[in-house]
C-alpha cells in the first residue's frame, strides 16, 4: 500500500468530511461537463453522419425545377465551369389515395435515377428493393410515408396521375438524404400521413406526363473549387428558355436548411447552457474553499510555523479543489456521452439517418475539462491566494471575534420593530455580502435556466396560436393542380360541407431591393379575407391595401426593407414578368418569408388573367367525409391540408427534437438550487453551529432556530426568484434570436404561469436541500457548545 | 418546598468496552430561593449534574422533579418548553451570539419569555447600561459575560444555573458578576447553583455541595454567609 503524505491524508479527511457538499458542488460541475460533451457530442456526431449521408448516397448541390427541356441540354449543363456531374429527373406532384384515410395525401412523385454511379440524389433501400425496370406501376415510397400508413412491399395504394387514377404497388421503401425534412404544400411541419415522396421508373412518368426524352428538374453536383453563384448563374440562364423557375444551392435547400437549424440549436443549447453550470460551480467552489481556508487558518499557520513552503499549503489547498473538479468531471464524461448517446439516436430516429456513427470526440472532451478546470481555478483563486498570504504568526494568534456592523439598514423604524431574530437574519446577510450574492445569483441562474427551457413550451403555443387560431382560421387548405381559372373558386365552395371559400394565389418570385436577393412565394389573397388574416405586431388585422407588397418581419429584415420603398417582383413562372411594387406594409409572422398581395393586383401585375393556386375553406364537420371523398376524385386538386393534424403533428415534432433536452435541464436546474442552497446551508450551519446550540440551551425550539438558520436562505432565494426571471428571459430572448431561421421564428413570449411554475420548482428544490441541512439541526449536541470556546 | 429533588441519578458516558460513570447516584435537594455552590475536582460531575437539573442533558437512571414536576419523564419538546420557562444559564465561555448587540442578546431571550423585564433594566443590573449597543466584539470578558448574566435574568427566571461564570475573569470583574447573580437572586428570589473551583466563593452560598467522582462527598450550610463584595481572593 502506498503511504500517503500526512497532508493528503488530511485532504482526504477534510474532503470526507464535507462529502455531501463536495457531492453537491460535484454534480453541478457536472451538468456543466455533461451538457458541453451531450450538445458537442451529439452536434459532432450528427453533422459527420449527415456528410456520410449526403455523400453515400449522392445528395446534389444545385438544383433547378423548369418546365420542360429536352435532354440534349444536359451536355451543355455538364460543360458549366465547375460542374462535376449533373442528373435529371421528371417530378410532379400528385394526389394520392391511401386505403384506410379518409382525406387525400399529397405525393411527390420522383423518376428514379437510373445509373447509381454517375446519377444523384439516390435513395436508401430500407425494405424491398427497386422497381423492376418494366414494371410502370411499381413504386419505391419514403420510410416515413410507408410507416405512417403501415405499408409494406407488395401493398398497393392509388394515384391520381395525369387526371388518371393509377393503382401502384410498392416495391420497396427507402430513405433520400434529399427528405430528410419533407413537407407537403401548405404544411408547416412535416406530416408523415399527408405527404409522401414516391420515386417510378422513369419511364413510366415520361409516358405520364407526356415528357418522352425531356426533364423537368436538374441537380448538379459541383468541383471543390467551383463558384456555386457562378453556376447558378449559368444555369439560370440555360434554362430560362425552357420554363427555369431559378436554380438554388444547399442554402436554399428546404431539408438541408432544417438540418442546418436543428444543428445551429444544438449549438446555441451548449454555449447558452453549458456557462451558467460551470459560473455557479465557480461560485459554490468559492463559497467552500473560502469558508474551509477561514476554519483552518491556525491549522495553515501551524503548518507554516512547522517548515511547511507558502507552495506546499497552496498546493494543498489547489488540490482540494480539483479533487472536487475531477469527481465532477468525472461524472460529467460518463453521463455526457451516456446522454449524447441517447441523445443522437434520438435524432437520427427523428431525422431517420440510415446510419450513424456515434463518436466520443477527444476534441469536446478536452474543451470541456479544460473550461471546467479553468471555472474551478476562477472559483478558489482568492482564497488559495489567501491562504499562502497567511503569516505564520497571525494565523495562530486567536482568531478575532467575527466582526458585525450596524448597517444602513437599521437605521430604519421597521428594523428597530423587527424581531431579534429578523435582526440575527438581517445581520448576517450583511455579515457576508459576497457570499449572499452569490448564493443568490447562483439560484437566480438555476431559475434561469427553468424560465428559458418553459420558455420552449410557450414559444410553441403563442406560436400556434397566432399562426394557426388568428392567422390561418381555416379547417382544411386545398391545393390546385396547376394555376387554373376563377371557375374553380366556384367549384371549392360548392364542395360537400364547405361552408366558405377562400381562394389564393401562390407566385415564385425572387424580390430584389438594392444588391440584396430573396426567393419566396408572393401571395394572393382576396380582398375581405376572413381565414386567412394577416396580423400587425399588436395582434390586429390587417386589411391589404389594393396596391403594393406587404412582406412579413423577417423577409422585410433579411432586404433590410421599410415601409414605402420599392421592391423589384420578378416571377419566377413561364412568362416572368417582372414589375416595380411598392412595399405598403409589414406584417407579423412567426413562419416562413411570405409577401403578400391583394389578389386582384397580383392577377393584374403578372399578366395572363386570374389564376389561383388553392383555396382556405371552413368545413361542416358532418360533412367532412363526402368532401374528403369527393376531393380525392378531383383530378384538379392536389392536396389538402387539415388544419388539426397539421397542429398535431406540429406538436409532435417539437416534442420529439425539443422535450427531451427539456426535460434535462429541468433535472439539471433541480441540482443547481439544490447544490447552492445546500451549501450555504451546511457552510452556514458549521459556522453558527455553536451559536444555534446556545439558542437551543437558552430555551428556543428547533423550529426557531432552524428558521434563524435558514431564514437568511429563504431571503436570498425569494431574491432570486424575480432575478432568475429576468435573466430567464434575457436568455430566452438570446435563444429566440440565435434560433431565428428563414423557416421558423420563435416568438418571445413567457407566460406568467412560466415563472411561477419556475419559481415553484427553485423552491422546491431549495426547500428539499433546506429539509436536509434542518435535519443536522435537529440532532445538534446541546452540550459540547457549552464546552468548547469559539 | 424544594425546587429541584433528585433520586439517584447517574449518567454513564459511553457504550461498550470504554464507559464513563460520570454521575454514580446522586441524591441531592435544593429548596426554593437558596444559592448552592457546586465545588469539586475536575471531572467530579458538577457540570453533568447541573445540565442534568437545567433540562439539557437526561440521566442514565434515577428520577430529577422540578417543583411537582418529573423532569426525568419529560420529551424533547416540554425540556425545551422547561429551559425557556423557568431557566437562566451563564456559561463559562460566554456563548454570546456575536452578530447581535448586547442589549439584541438579551432582547433575543426577552422575546420568547412570558415576564420579562425590559433588556436595558436588566443590562442595568449588571451595570452595563451605557453599552446596548456594542457587539460582543467591542466588550471585555467580563463585560461579556455580564451581558449573558443580564441575558439569563431578564425573563426573571425561577432558576438561575451557572458554570463557573468567573472562570475565565480577574477577581475584580468576578466580584461584579457575582454581585450580579447575587442582587438577582435577592430581588426576585431565584433559586441559584454556581459550579465554581474558587473555594472562596462558596462563602456567599447558602450551602455547599462538594463533589467527588460523581458523588456528592458533602454538603456543607455555610454558617455566616457573606456578601459578594466582601470576598477576596
Ligand atoms: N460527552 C462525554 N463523553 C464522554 N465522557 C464525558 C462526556 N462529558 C463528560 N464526560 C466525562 O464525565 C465526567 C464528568 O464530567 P463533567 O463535565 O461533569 O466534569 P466537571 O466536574 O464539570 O469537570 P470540570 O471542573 O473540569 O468542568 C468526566 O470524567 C468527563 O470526562
Ligand atoms: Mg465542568
Amino acid at each position: 500500500m502506498v503511504k500517503l503524505a500526512s497532508l493528503d491524508r488530511k485532504l482526504l479527511r477534510d474532503l470526507w468530511h464535507i462529502r455531501a457538499q463536495a457531492l453537491a458542488i460535484a454534480l453541478v460541475i457536472a451538468c456543466g461537463v455533461a451538457t458541453i460533451v451531450m450538445a458537442y457530442g451529439t452536434l459532432r456526431s450528427l453533422e459527420q453522419t449527415k456528410d456520410a449521408y449526403y455523400e453515400r448516397y449522392r445528395f446534389a448541390e444545385i438544383f433547378a425545377v423548369l418546365k420542360r427541356a429536352p435532354l440534349s441540354l444536359v451536355d451543355r449543363i455538364a460543360l458549366i465551369e465547375g460542374v462535376a456531374s449533373v442528373d435529371t429527373r421528371i417530378v410532379e406532384q400528385v394526389v394520392i389515395d391511401v386505403p384506410g384515410m379518409d382525406r387525400p395525401a399529397t405525393g411527390q412523385l420522383l423518376s428514379l435515377s437510373e445509373d447509381p454511379e454517375t446519377g444523384l440524389n439516390h435513395f436508401a433501400i430500407q425494405l424491398g428493393q427497386r422497381p423492376s425496370p418494366v414494371e410502370n406501376d411499381e413504386v419505391v415510397v419514403s420510410e416515413n410515408f410507408a410507416e405512417a400508413h403501415e405499408l409494406n412491399p407488395g401493398d398497393q395504394f392509388s394515384a391520381i396521375i395525369n387526371g388518371r387514377k393509377r393503382l401502384l404497388t410498392i416495391a420497396g421503401i427507402a430513405l433520400s438524404p434529399e427528405f430528410v425534412y419533407a413537407i407537403g404544400p401548405g404544411q408547416m411541419v412535416p406530416d408523415d400521413k399527408a405527404f409522401g415522396i414516391i420515386w417510378m421508373n422513369r419511364s413510366a412518368l415520361e409516358a405520364a406526363f407526356d415528357l418522352k426524352g425531356a426533364f423537368n428538374e436538374v441537380s448538379v453536383t459541383l468541383m471543390r473549387h467551383a463558384q456555386e453563384p457562378h453556376v447558378i448563374a449559368r444555369l439560370d440562364f440555360l434554362l430560362e428558355p425552357y420554363g427555369g423557375v431559378g436554380a438554388y444551392g444547399r442554402v436554399d435547400h428546404f431539408s438541408d436548411t432544417f438540418l442546418r437549424n436543428e444543428f445551429v440549436q444544438l449549438r446555441v443549447i451548449g454555449r447558452a447552457i453549458a456557462p451558467i453550470f460551470l459560473i455557479v460551480a465557480a461560485f459554490l467552489l468559492h463559497i467552500v474553499i473560502s469558508r474551509l481556508v477561514e476554519t483552518e487558518r491556525e491549522q495553515i499557520g501551524l503548518l507554516k510555523a512547522f517548515g511547511y513552503t507558502d507552495r506546499d499549503v497552496g498546493w494543498h489547498y489547489f488540490k482540494f479543489v480539483t479533487a472536487i473538479a475531477t469527481i465532477g468531471i468525472l461524472i460529467g464524461l460518463v453521463g455526457g456521452v451516456w446522454m449524447g448517446r441517447g441523445l443522437t439516436n434520438i435524432y437520427a430516429d427523428f431525422f431517420r439517418f440510415p446510419f450513424l456513427h456515434y463518436e466520443m470526440d477527444l476534441g469536446v472532451v478536452g474543451i470541456a475539462v479544460f473550461v471546467t478546470l479553468l471555472s474551478a481555478s476562477a472559483g478558489m483563486a482568492s482564497s488559495v491566494r489567501k491562504a499562502v498570504k497567511l503569516a505564520p504568526a497571525v494565523a495562530m494568534a486567536p482568531p478575532a471575534p467575527a466582526r458585525y456592523k450596524r448597517t444602513l439598514l437599521e437605521q430604519t423604524t421597521w428594523f428597530r420593530k423587527a424581531s431579534t431574530g429578523a435582526h440575527l437574519i438581517l445581520r448576517h446577510l450583511e455579515h457576508r455580502p459576497l457570499r449572499a450574492l452569490l448564493t443568490s445569483l447562483g439560484v437566480a441562474m438555476s431559475g434561469s435556466l427553468l424560465v428559458t427551457t418553459f420558455y420552449f413550451f410557450d414559444a410553441t403555443d403563442e406560436l400556434l396560436d397566432v399562426y394557426y387560431f388568428l392567422s390561418q382560421r381555416q379547417d382544411i387548405s386545398i391545393g390546385y393542380n396547376q394555376s387554373k381559372d376563377e371557375r374553380i373558386y366556384y367549384e371549392a365552395s360548392r364542395l360537400p360541407g364547405v361552408l366558405r371559400a377562400e381562394p389564393f394565389r401562390a407566385v415564385p418570385v425572387k424580390l430584389k431591393l438594392g444588391h440584396r436577393v430573396e426567393r419566396v412565394s408572393l401571395l394572393g389573397v382576396p380582398e375581405g379575407a376572413q381565414l386567412s388574416r394577416l396580423l400587425d405586431k399588436e395582434g390586429e388585422v390587417i386589411t391589404l391595401p389594393q396596391d403594393g407588397v406587404v412582406l412579413t418581419d423577417m423577409l422585410a429584415e433579411n432586404l433590410q426593407a421599410r415601409p414605402g420603398q420599392d421592391l423589384i417582383v420578378e416571377a419566377m413562372d413561364e412568362r416572368r414578368p417582372k414589375v416595380v411594387l411598392p412595399i405598403v406594409g409589414i406584417v407579423e409572422q412567426y413562419v416562413g418569408l411570405s409577401a403578400y398581395m391583394n389578389l386582384a393586383a397580383l392577377d393584374r401585375v403578372m399578366g395572363g388573367g386570374k389564376a389561383q393556386s388553392g383555396a382556405h375553406l371552413l368545413v361542416d364537420k358532418s360533412q367532412e367525409a363526402a368532401f374528403f371523398a369527393t376531393i380525392k376524385e378531383t383530378p384538379a386538386i392536389s392536396g389538402a391540408t387539415v388544419k388539426a393534424s397539421a397542429i398535431q403533428s406540429f406538436r409532435d415534432t417539437i416534442a420529439e427534437s425539443m422535450y427531451i433536452m427539456i426535460g434535462f435541464y429541468i433535472g439539471f436546474a433541480s441540482i443547481i438550487t439544490f447544490g447552492v442552497v445546500y451549501n450555504a446551508a451546511r457552510i452556514a450551519l458549521s459556522e453558527r453551529g455553536r451559536e444555534l446550540g446556545s439558542l437551543r440551551v437558552l430555551g428556543f425550539t428547533r423550529a426557531e432556530v432552524t428558521y434563524m438558520l435558514l431564514g437568511e436562505l429563504f431571503i436570498l432565494v425569494i431574491i432570486a426568484l424575480p432575478v432568475g426571471s429576468v435573466l430567464g428571459y434575457a436568455m430566452a430572448a438570446y435563444m429566440a434570436y440565435a434560433f431565428e431561421s428563414d423557416l421558423i421564428r420563435i416568438p418571445l413570449v413567457i407566460y406568467p404561469s412560466t415563472l411561477a411554475t419556475a419559481a415553484c420548482v427553485t423552491l422546491l428544490s431549495a426547500i428539499l436541500s433546506a429539509i436536509a441541512v434542518a435535519r443536522r439541526v435537529y440532532g445538534l449536541d446541546l452540550i459540547s457548545v457549552l464546552k468548547t470556546r469559539e | 418546598m424544594y425546587t429541584f429533588k433528585t433520586q439517584n441519578i447517574t449518567k454513564v458516558y459511553g457504550t461498550g468496552e470504554v464507559q464513563v460513570h460520570a454521575l454514580r447516584g446522586v441524591n441531592v435537594e435544593i429548596d426554593e430561593g437558596e444559592i448552592i455552590v457546586l465545588l469539586g475536582p475536575s471531572g467530579s460531575g458538577k457540570s453533568t449534574l447541573l445540565n442534568i437539573l437545567g433540562g439539557l442533558d437526561h440521566p442514565t437512571a434515577g428520577e430529577v422533579f422540578f417543583k411537582d414536576r418529573e423532569l426525568t419523564a419529560c420529551d424533547d419538546r416540554a425540556l425545551t418548553q422547561f429551559r425557556r420557562e423557568e431557566v437562566g444559564f451563564v456559561f463559562q465561555f460566554y456563548n454570546l451570539i456575536p452578530s447581535l448587540t448586547a442589549q439584541e442578546n438579551v432582547a433575543l431571550v426577552t422575546e420568547i419569555a412570558r415576564e420579562p423585564m425590559a433588556p436595558e433594566e436588566a443590562l442595568a443590573i449588571v451595570g452595563l447600561e451605557q453599552r446596548l449597543d456594542h457587539f460582543p466584539a467591542q466588550l471585555s470578558g467580563g463585560e461579556q459575560q455580564r451581558v449573558a448574566i443580564a441575558r439569563a435574568i431578564a425573563k426573571r427566571p425561577g432558576i438561575l444555573l451557572c458554570d463557573e461564570p468567573t472562570g475565565a475573569l480577574d477577581n475584580e470583574t468576578g466580584i461584579v458578576v457575582l454581585e450580579a447573580i447575587e442582587r438577582v437572586q435577592s430581588e426576585l428570589g431565584t433559586t441559584t447553583a454556581l459550579i465554581t473551583h474558587n473555594a472562596v466563593i462558596s462563602g456567599m452560598a447558602d450551602r455547599v455541595i462538594f463533589m467527588a467522582n460523581g458523588q456528592i462527598a458533602k454538603i456543607e450550610t455555610t454558617a455566616n454567609k457573606q456578601k459578594a463584595r466582601d470576598l477576596h481572593w
